[in-house]
């Protein structure tokens, strides 16, 4: 049967506040599916024109699929949110480009016709599940030297990066952190960040923490404004000695969730939706893992070409910072300054925190709030690394544009 | 305050077992920017199995943690403060313990004082208060939230209620005086009172909303979320709380009129707190909440050093704890699984007990009867009913598909029952009949099956006899109607080994009935001490005493219905055959009267008509009743019934029929629903000094269900 491809838009996002793991953080004793549900929750209640029924899917990502992470997340996270038994949902795991992937996936269902609306996000809650939590790498993937034995390590893969780019300099790194803060804080300051926030509630019985009973979060806890060159010069490089890699210029280890809303430009048109972005296209590509900071190049690449676009179109970058090194080396490769404009200005994962699965989303919510601020530009771009070597990638046109000036 | 502190110490002394909740206090921004906020969680760090509760510790907590916001509010660190619970509760009030530990007025007063003066602080802060019923909320728990400004409630919460007139109290830390000026007089007596009286029946979220007790309404699922966003917009004026009118008029008269209607109707003036707290609540339309506080403090006082309370609470501990634990049942380890039942028998009763034994074990029930008519009838009959839970939604299709699947009648009993770990019989009430049943499905059931009875008066021990297998036959007496009353009377007979018996039990577990291990005694316990008791009724009605006279002489009791009322709604006939079967075992205390004999063979079915809408004396009846001419007061006739089945009770003890008075209580409140506020009737006996008088001694020690010496 002759078939039409359908545009794909981005209609809404929202996140979490990011929390930072482990027994003190403001998450500790919250449960990463109820992270989920109330993202889906607020994305209904921002959109009180789409009928839930009309739902197709619910594609939810998280690297560990266990315990408050498993379960067919995307299915119980629909149930618990309280959606309609007729919507069908799913888990999806590509570990940090997850939620990316639960967009990617499921917008190419809607184009091909098969779905008209989604939910697509993403959670980790890495104090509840710790990198690696339950793995069981096949013996091959080291005895074969399939992968190099540090591409299980995120943090020494990005040493690894800077030995591909030596002019990258642990001192270029840091600089590219304090400003990632300092633009982050400069995001708050002016309100954009917290418009697509979640507030959730959260629980503390451990008075070691903090004031303990229920409390709300509204607000990222990862951040550290003020942070300068001089406090992340003394920092350890825990992935090697004398390495370049720190707390300070990579992102930390977070819980977090964010849910985005797709659907065909056609059904965002019929129901009244906003359409904050419309989808060009999207690549993923795969690299060496123990260099696999580089992933964002080639898939850029291939996005591009899909797209017929040149780098120079993209008018707005969202690189997901899980390490300042991978950034750059996408800066680098492309020619672009550190300090560009259009790269990442309300800050990044540095800053905000990276809860894996969940991170491709509040790159698109945010790249969304620029495309509404800036007429201007016609294209924008959602990048980020996936661990054991990939890279993925989407590009995005802005429906606010005004057109060239 | 230092009062406060100071009174609550002392309460604290008398109960030091007390689970403490702790008031937590916690601060953070609101959404909207609408400021820094002050949020209170009740939690006693145990989960929700274990409720939130008030005794005086819990509340000096609180008091220390309203201090801490008091600070606060009124140094503009905070634009508000907030009150919710622990996940799934938010707190269900008093802890009763600690009330049946009170032995002196004092003390009494200052567990209502305390209560108050903690409270009502949360009135008198310098910035608006909130409270957020995020799960079970009930006395106490209601009331810590109703001194708030606003409050939100949760979908999701299961049951929010005021109890205390249900227990003998009145919700008396400021339920009686606030939700009338809150909500409106009838809409508080509906809560206070007539949801108390009615099986303390319980509201849910919605209703809490719809009933104007709370501002604001959220699903469960980000509900504490959605009150702060909501709190954010009221303190920023952009949501203004609009509570309706009160008619504080008539409309205030009649409501109280109509609960005082309610209260005589179930209590009959019998228990002092229904009307303790309507007085409270018609004093409280004035607006005086001091007044108001007072009035309750001194009405829990009297109340908590009266011997009504006592019997409410150890009602309430007999069907919390005592029926979960039934007195003597073996080890439920011993317990057989049972697979399959069958029942002998499809006519009503057993019919009945198919429907119940398919809805609560799901296992395949098969009847049997004498021919297909009647088999057809009893699974026709189990089906309607399955059709009827279909229709009310009780049920979906599936359920209906399933229980339907597996309920089946056959002629043949062996075809029926040689794989059924369980077969009840519900036949014709006479000895030889249900031998011979026995006798037919031992043959073909297979050796382990339990043979049960549902025989309401006739001897296990003597059922079983002829038997080869005695040991697995036990009594199975349920109560008409059998899906409304709790109770089951399970009856070893001699012979019953343990596990048969803890069989028994572990299905009367699943079918969630109360079981109460009772001897091989004629008519066992329930039907004993009605039997005596509307015997001795009937007995002064024949001596001469006039039917309304003797009716209305144990109004006291509290009974939900007049002995003639139940006798009707038994059945004269079998009214008479259960008092000729007693009369048997014991001549010289169970009487047949011959005017019930006449009643039974003119046919009637009762004493009353209901022509004129009230019951009146049939005049056919009346024809037919020879009385004497010993015409008794009323006074007189109550001290000859009381006297009466407080002697068959004194009886039942010493012969072991159970192990304890308080079973007696657990099987009148749960199988004849006996009142709950009089402690089912020994406590209620001892009380009115009848044991005393007819046995020389209390049926129960003081401070068991009376104020401790």
């Amino acid at each position: 049967m002759p078939r039409t491809v359908r545009d794909v838009v981005f209609v809404d996002g929202v996140r979490t506040p990011f929390g930072k793991a482990g027994p003190k953080g403001i998450y500790h004793e919250t449960r990463a599916d109820d992270l989920v549900v109330k993202s889906i929750r607020e994305l209904l209640r921002r959109n009180p024109g789409l009928d839930p029924a009309k739902i197709d899917e619910v594609a939810i990502a998280a690297t560990t699929q266990i315990g408050d992470q498993g379960l067919t997340l995307g299915r119980t996270a629909g149930v618990l949110a309280g959606l309609p038994q007729s919507v069908p949902g799913y888990s999806i795991d590509r570990m940090c480009a997850g939620a990316m992937t639960a967009v990617t996936t499921t917008a190419g269902s809607i184009a091909f016709g098969a779905y008209d609306a989604v939910i697509a996000g993403g959670v980790e809650h890495m104090g509840r599940h710790p990198m690696g939590e339950g793995v069981d790498p096949n013996p091959r993937l080291v005895s074969e030297k399939l992968v190099d034995e540090s591409a299980l390590f995120m943090g020494m893969t990005a040493e690894n990066l800077h030995d591909r780019y030596p002019a990258i300099t642990k001192e270029r790194a840091d600089k590219y952190a304090v400003a990632s803060q300092e633009k982050a804080a400069k995001a708050y300051a002016n309100g954009k960040i917290q418009q697509d926030l979640v507030p959730i509630s959260v629980r503390r019985t451990n008075a070691d923490a903090g004031e303990t009973g229920f409390g709300l979060v509204t607000a990222d806890e990862p951040m550290r404004p003020g942070t300068t060159l001089e406090n992340l010069a003394g920092l350890k490089t825990p992935f090697r000695v004398h390495g370049r890699v720190t707390a300070g210029n990579a992102a930390g280890l977070n819980d977090g969730a964010t849910a985005a809303l797709l659907a065909s430009e056609e059904f965002a048109t019929e129901n009244g939706l906003p359409v904050k972005m419309r989808l060009v296209s999207y690549a993923f590509a795969g690299v060496e893992p123990e260099v696999m900071g580089y992933g964002p190049i080639p898939a850029t690449e291939k996005a591009l070409a899909k797209a017929g676009l040149s780098i120079s179109d993209i008018g707005l970058f969202e690189i997901n910072e899980a390490f300042a090194v991978q950034v750059l080396a996408f800066l680098e490769h492309y020619g672009i300054a550190d300090d560009d404009a259009r790269v990442n200005q309300y800050g990044g994962a540095i800053a905000y925190g990276h809860p894996l699965a969940s991170s491709g989303v509040r790159l698109m919510t945010q790249l969304a709030r620029q495309f509404e601020d800036q007429p201007h530009v016609r294209y924008g771009l959602t990048t980020m690394c996936v661990g054991l070597g990939m890279g993925a990638t989407v590009i995005w046109e802005n429906p606010n544009f005004e057109g060239d000036k | 305050m230092s009062n406060v502190a100071e009174l609550l110490k002392g309460a604290a002394a008398l109960f030091p077992d007390e689970v403490v909740t702790e008031a937590h206090v916690r601060h953070f921004d609101l959404p909207l920017g609408a400021g820094r906020f002050a949020l209170i969680t009740l939690d006693n760090g145990f989960d929700h199995t274990k409720p939130n509760t008030f005794g005086p510790q819990s509340l000096a907590k609180l008091d220390a943690a309203i201090d801490q916001v008091e600070r606060e509010a009124a140094a503009g660190e905070i634009v508000g403060v907030g009150v919710t619970g622990k996940p799934f509760i938010f707190a269900v009030g008093a802890d009763l313990k600690g009330v049946e530990a009170l032995k002196d007025r004092d003390h009494a007063v200052a567990i209502g004082k305390g209560g108050h003066d903690v409270f009502k602080r949360l009135a008198t802060l310098a910035v608006p208060t909130f409270a957020y019923y995020n799960g079970a909320a009930m006395g106490g728990g209601v009331e810590v939230g109703l001194h708030c400004r606003y409050r939100t409630v949760s979908a999701a919460l299961p049951a929010f209620s005021l109890p205390e007139v249900f227990l003998g109290l009145v919700p008396g830390w400021g339920g009686c005086t606030l939700l009338p000026n809150l909500i409106g007089a009838d809409k508080a007596v509906s809560v206070i009172i007539e949801n108390s009286l009615s099986q303390n029946r319980q509201l849910k979220g919605k209703q809490v909303f719809e009933l104007g007790i709370a501002d604001a309404l959220f699903e469960g699922a980000d509900f504490l979320e959605q009150s702060l966003v909501w709190t954010a917009a009221v303190l920023k004026g952009e949501i203004v709380v609009d509570r309706p009118e009160i008619d504080r008029g008539e409309g205030w008269d009649k409501a109280v009129e109509r609960g005082r209607f309610i209260a005589d109707s179930k209590v009959h003036g019998a228990a002092p707190a229904a009307y303790r707290a309507l007085q409270i609540i018609d004093d409280a339309r004035n607006g005086d909440l001091q007044a108001g506080y007072d009035a309750e403090d001194e009405a829990l006082a009297d109340l908590i050093m009266g011997d009504e309370l006592r019997s409410g609470l150890y009602a309430f501990n007999l069907v919390q704890k005592r029926a979960k634990r039934p007195a003597g049942a073996p080890d439920k380890s011993l317990a057989r699984p049972v697979t399959k039942v069958g029942v002998v028998g499809a006519g009503l009763m057993a019919s009945q007990l198919a429907l119940l034994f398919l809805r609560r074990l799901e296992v395949p029930v098969v009847l049997t009867d004498i021919d297909q008519a009647r088999i057809d009838k009893g699974v026709g009959y189990v089906h309607s009913e399955i059709d009827k839970l279909l229709g009310k939604g009780r049920i979906n299709q599936d359920k209906a598909n399933r229980l339907k699947a597996l309920v089946t009648g056959v002629l043949d009993k062996a075809e029926g029952f040689s794989d059924a770990d369980f077969v009840i019989e519900a036949v014709f009430e006479e000895m030889g009949v249900k031998q011979q049943v026995f006798a037919e499905v031992e043959a073909v059931a297979p050796a382990h099956a339990i043979l049960a009875t549902n025989t309401s008066s006739l001897s296990i021990t003597e059922m079983a006899s002829k038997l080869k297998n005695p040991e697995r036959v036990v009594g199975f007496h349920f109560f008409n109607p059998v899906a409304v009353l709790p109770l089951l009377e399970i009856v070893r007979g001699e012979r019953t080994d343990d596990a048969s018996l803890a069989t028994a039990f572990a299905v009367a577990r699943k079918l969630r009935k109360t079981a109460v291990l009772v001897k091989d005694a004629p008519a066992f316990v329930v039907n004993r001490i009605l039997t005596r008791f509307m015997g001795e009724v009937q007995n002064v009605i024949d001596e001469g005493t006039p039917v309304a006279v003797a009716e209305k002489a144990v109004e006291p009791l509290g009974l939900p219905m007049s002995p003639l009322v139940l006798l009707e709604l038994v059945g004269p006939a079998i009214g008479l055959h259960v008092s000729e079967t007693l009369h048997r075992a014991f001549p010289d205390r169970f009487t047949v009267s011959a005017n019930l004999k006449r009643v039974v063979e003119a046919g009637k079915r009762g004493f009353y008509v209901y022509d004129s809408g009230k019951p009146e004396l049939d005049p056919e009846v009346a024809a037919l009743l020879q009385q004497g001419d010993a015409v008794l007061t009323e006074e007189q006739v109550r001290e000859r019934v009381l006297g009466a089945v407080a002697q068959e009770i004194g009886l039942m003890l010493d012969e072991g029929v159970v192990a304890e008075a308080q079973d007696i209580d657990l099987c009148l409140i749960t199988g004849a629903g006996w009142p709950f506020h009089l402690g089912g009737i020994t406590p209620y006996l001892d009380r009115e000094g009848v044991a005393e008088r007819v046995n020389g001694k209390r049926f129960l020690a003081p401070g068991v269900a009376s104020v401790p010496a």
